[in-house]
């Protein structure tokens, strides 16, 4: 199995889509969200469940997305639905499942099995499914860099709020005191194994300025993105995930000036006064890569 | 004969109606007429009213008769209760073969469509014709054409002669007994009476409708005394709750925010906006948000509108009151507010349809818009719009002002998402053409903006600016890559309405519908 070039792509903004409502799913793309999280699910009356599978695995088929990526959220490992939620995920070529209330590694080896054998089945390249899972509970919480390491499909965690904070005895206040430990454990653990972190929803859609102050927040606490319940979050995740022009710049003068001196044999330099490095690398990079998203870069990196 | 926008309108129409086909926008630029001439019965004696009793009264005063010509406003949309009102007498009396001349039909008249069956209405002559009607005469139920043309081409067929009115109606929210009509003050306020200007003028006779009598003199009038033969008071004649909604509510709907946040990206890029700039907008979701965006940038810039215009609704009101905007111009008010404002606010000023958007008089405001955005039924790729015929063929809507004010402005902009439902808003044909692609030069869909090629400042001006551009055949394949192409609608041979250009031309035909067969 080769590592799916997808791993670790642009998610800025994850947002959920109940996967039952053909208006919602047709073409949530036109507002340039990275991540699609179709959910079969919360969203999903258990009466309608079989109902949605087949709206989701005709979407998949159907529907070219532009670009934005098809997550799947299937159900718990508590049911007896998530094992065909995820050969449908498989056959309609879903490109990421998504677990609900991942407590820890052996769970996430569960749904990976069903999934080599599912693309087995519908003849899908192996490793085309990618994995990540929701963090619900303090269990999940403590353990997750065995849950970020539990898979070479794993693309990351992601913090689910409301559940988190009814297992912790709290409520979810608007401040983010209630939710700080969970956040900074997850992005230590995400970070230590390589995968990505994604944010808990915002659900007042009138506290947009609360909404903002948050993603900031999350932004500068090193998460990669923040999942989202309206397309009206969208413009705002971007935005506070846009590199300044400043930014941007110096980006690629580090870029630039690291390959040149690479070729040169210099470990150590400067740039603008600041002492540079191999170890900017990766953050320069990426910073490019989030100007592009933007399309705010124009230059030829 | 094909006329300019590709149409083949059939010779034995041309012939019936003594109508040219479209030959272009600017083909009559210049054109001198003679206006038509109307009868007065003069008024010497000084017994000092006008006042009849009956609508029934007031048919016989005016000399009733099979063939008449009969026109009425809309200004109480779908509350009016006049048209009704008097159609339900002229029936009454046996009248047969009345022409309707009406500014708009909508629902509201849904309850005379009866009239159609039996021969009392035999011709309709309006904006368009939505609910019941616009179905009767898809289906072939008028006996006679049903002429569609915009409120600039009805002033232009009235005061042309083209149009000749015998009895003008026009429900008057407050009058004297001697004939002064104003829009406000009354229990059917509807803020404006600009659609009836020209039939006061023209019509042989002109009979005002009343809920409220008021002393006289009833100043200011926006209809006064010298056009007016006759006044009746009837009990009731709109319903205030239909005629204006509540200011509408912001819309939440993210699709239609994203077209306005790409129409006004689009506007601003534009050299015509600046200082003194001037702008028309609709009332849909789309339009009301990218009025509020693009606020938000005449505050930022410190960029004054010169004057709005057109049909008026709270947003605009806020922003003469805020002082973004100069002056409004109005045709017809959309909500409470605009009516209180028209009514109030010195810098909002009542003009006549004529004023508004008439080709054939000395310039219409329409002619001095830098902007309008407008919406559309279908756009195609030629950049004709459609507001009038379904997509299942049916006479479903109304031109309004839309190809007086795309005619007119410097840079129309139609917003229309690229499907509705399953069924592609942008296509390769319209099925029916109601405005012309000359004077379309931008639209803004939900996947992008495509501008007119042959605006080549307007697409040099817009470039590099961060705005999604599209060509319009792009937007056309991602609609049918989606929707698939659809088949055309099919229609029956018999033409049952026309669709007129601003100049009296014909523009489109629109046949009467059939039910659909599969080929296969």
């Amino acid at each position: 199995m080769i590592e799916n070039p997808n791993k670790k792509r642009l998610r800025r903004s994850m947002m959920f889509l109940n996967a039952q409502k053909p208006s919602l799913i047709k073409d949530p793309y036109i507002y340039k969200i990275d991540s699609l999280m179709l959910d079969l699910e919360d969203a999903v009356a258990v009466t309608a469940k079989d109902t949605a599978r087949f709206s989701l695995y005709h979407a998949l088929k159907t529907i070219d997305y532009r670009g934005s990526e098809r997550v799947v959220r299937i159900n718990g490992l508590d049911t007896d639905l998530w094992e065909e939620d995820i050969r449908v995920c498989v056959a309609g070529g879903a490109d990421v499942i998504r677990i609900p209330k991942t407590e820890d590694a052996s769970m996430v080896r569960a749904v990976e099995e069903k999934i080599v054998a599912a693309e087995e089945e519908f003849n899908r390249e192996p490793g085309s499914t990618l994995i990540m899972s929701a963090l619900e509970s303090c269990k999940g919480v403590m353990n997750a860099y065995e849950v970020c390491t539990s898979s070479d499909r794993m693309i990351g965690v992601a913090l689910s709020g409301g559940d988190y904070t009814k297992d912790l005895q709290t409520r979810i206040t608007g401040t983010g005191v209630e939710l700080m430990g969970a956040r900074q454990q997850m992005i230590i653990a995400a970070r230590a194994a390589g995968v990505q972190c994604f944010d808990t929803v915002w659900t007042n859609l009138d506290d947009m300025e609360g909404f903002r102050k948050e993603v900031q927040m999350i932004h500068d606490m090193g998460f990669d993105g923040k999942s989202c319940i309206n397309p009206r979050q969208i413009d705002i995740v971007h935005d506070i995930y846009t590199p300044t022009q400043k930014e941007i710049i110096f980006s690629e003068k580090v870029i630039k000036e690291i390959d040149d001196k690479k070729a040169k044999g210099i470990g150590v330099f400067t740039v603008d006064g600041k002492m540079i490095d191999i170890a900017f690398y990766d953050g320069a990079k990426r910073n490019i890569m989030l100007a592009k998203a933007a399309g705010v870069y124009k230059g030829d990196l | 004969m094909i006329n300019a926008v590709g149409r083949d309108i059939p010779e034995e129409i041309l012939k019936a109606t003594g109508k040219e086909v479209f030959q272009g926008t600017h083909h009559f630029d210049g054109f001198e007429y003679q206006t038509a001439s109307h009868k007065v019965k003069c008024v010497i004696n000084s017994n000092g009213t006008k006042l009849v009793d009956s609508i029934h009264d007031v048919l016989v005063k005016c000399g009733i008769k099979d063939g008449m010509t009969l026109s009425f406003h809309h200004h109480f949309r779908n509350g009016d209760k006049v048209l009704n009102m008097v159609m339900e007498e002229v029936h009454n009396m046996g009248i047969k073969n009345i022409t309707i001349c009406a500014s708009s039909l909508g629902s509201q008249n849904d309850p005379i469509v009866y009239m159609l069956d039996d021969g009392t209405i035999t011709e309709i002559q309006s904006s368009g014709v939505r609910g019941q009607i616009g179905k009767a005469i898809s289906e072939g139920r008028l006996q006679g054409l049903a002429i569609m043309r915009s409120h600039g081409a009805r002033s232009r067929a009235i005061e042309s002669g083209e149009t000749h009115i015998d009895i003008a109606f026009i429900g008057a929210p407050t009058a004297d007994e001697y004939g002064n009509l104003n829009a406000n003050g009354g229990k059917a306020d509807c803020g404006v009476l600009s659609y009836s200007a020209a039939d006061a003028m023209y019509a042989d006779r002109v009979v005002a409708i009343t809920d409220t009598l008021v002393p006289f003199p009833n100043l200011p009038a926006q209809i006064t005394q010298t056009y007016v033969d006759y006044v009746v008071k009837v009990d009731e004649i709109g319903d205030p709750t239909k005629i204006a909604t509540g200011a509408a509510k912001p819309t939440t709907d993210q699709r239609k925010l994203l077209m306005a946040k790409y129409c006004t990206d689009f506007v601003v890029a534009t050299p015509y906006f600046k200082e003194g700039f001037s702008y028309q907008t609709g009332v849909g979701g789309a339009s009301i948000a990218s009025t509020k965006f693009l606020a938000e940038i005449m505050r930022e810039k410190n960029i004054h509108m010169s004057f709005g215009v057109g049909g008026i609704a709270k947003p605009m009101c806020d922003l003469l009151e805020e002082g973004l905007i100069k002056t409004l111009v109005d045709t017809q008010d959309f909500d409470q507010d605009a009516i209180k404002s028209v009514a109030t606010n010195p810098n909002h000023h009542y003009i006549t349809a004529s004023e508004y958007a008439d080709p054939f008089n000395k310039g219409a405001y329409v002619n001095k818009l830098d902007f309008v955005i407008l919406a559309a039924l279908e756009v195609d790729t030629h950049f004709n719009c459609n507001v009038v015929v379904g997509s299942d063929g049916v006479i479903t809507g109304a031109q309004g002002g839309h190809p007086d004010t795309a005619a007119g402005a410097k840079c129309t902009i139609v917003i229309a998402p690229i499907m509705q439902g399953r069924i592609p808003t942008i296509c390769t044909d319209c099925t029916t053409v109601t405005t012309p692609g000359e004077d379309v030069d931008v639209v803004v869909t939900d996947y992008g903006i495509a501008i007119n090629p042959k605006r080549t400042d307007l697409i040099e001006a817009t470039k590099d600016k961060g705005l999604p551009l599209k060509t319009i055949e792009e937007l056309r394949d991602i609609a049918y890559s989606i929707t698939g192409e659809p088949e055309k609608v099919q229609f029956g041979d018999r033409v049952v309405g026309i669709i007129e250009g601003r100049d009296g031309t014909i523009m489109d035909v629109v046949r009467q519908i059939k039910k659909f067969e599969f080929n296969n």
